[in-house]
């Protein structure tokens, strides 16, 4: 039943903190701050998290959402520029059903005091999406209407 | 009928076909999936022809824009956390 498929996508967020380069820095670096944005919050239960902050140093967590499927996420740090620069390969699962291999790069620059940060990644998009997309609000919306229509006829 | 939509266009006697369903039951099911913006129905002559609404059932595109609002949510909660986070490197790593 599974179609491979890969689509390819590329996306940029950017965002301005009132903070020093070097502590937006800290809050990737360290595995207490990084665990407390990263993961948590929204409002999956995590079973790991773990970071090894240097090149060639992994980051991974797992975790699930109300009970449902496990969702691993595993990276390595590709480069790693103090206050300025952090680029990460990663790859996403569902219960172990690879969805996804991006490269994510985060750059720090200072404006003032602040720090605007500006987030893209470029990401390979496999087959798997299927499965993630039905889990939507919408299209549950559209199942349950199916199935309302499907009792009544 | 989504699945059979997928692969092309198809009147609704050729969805019906394939179907244990009324005429009218697959009609029915039709304007529901219509209503959802999942699928476009056109009438031309005699003939309605229904296919998948491309723009809706983008299933990667919507896919996509999840993984980037869950990066925005992130990024939102680590301004949160600098917000609360002290200064200990101020002193020491200040540069003018």
């Amino acid at each position: 039943m599974t179609e491979r498929s890969v689509i390819h996508a590329t996306f940029s967020i950017e965002r301005t903190y009132d903070a020093a380069p070097s502590k937006v820095f800290r809050a990737y670096a360290d595995r207490a701050i990084k665990r407390r944005w990263f993961v948590e919050g929204e409002g999956w239960d995590i079973e790991t998290y773990d970071l090894d902050f240097r090149i060639g140093g992994t980051e991974s967590s797992s975790f699930r959402f109300k009970g449902g499927a496990l969702i691993r996420f595993d990276a390595v740090y590709q480069d790693i520029v103090p206050n300025d620069r952090i680029i990460v390969a990663y790859n996403m699962t569902i219960d172990d059903k690879r969805i996804s291999a991006s490269l994510a790069t985060t750059e720090l620059k200072p404006d003032g005091k602040r720090t605007k940060l500006v987030f893209t990644e470029q990401g390979a998009y496999l087959d798997g999406y299927d499965s993630i997309a039905q889990r939507e609000e919408g299209t549950r919306e559209l199942h349950e209407a199916l199935a309302r229509e499907l009792a009544r006829s | 009928m989504l699945d059979r939509l997928s692969r092309g266009p198809a009147s609704v006697s050729e969805l019906a076909a394939p179907l244990e369903m009324t005429l009218s039951a697959v009609v029915q099911h039709l304007k529901v999936l219509e209503e959802s913006g999942l699928v476009r129905t056109e009438k031309v002559g005699r003939v309605r022809t229904c296919r998948v609404d491309s723009k809706a059932l983008s299933l990667a595109e919507r896919w996509i824009n999840q993984r980037r609002k869950l990066w925005e949510r992130r990024l939102d909660r680590l301004g949160d956390v600098l917000a609360a986070l002290p200064d200990e490197d101020q002193a020491k790593d200040s540069k003018p």
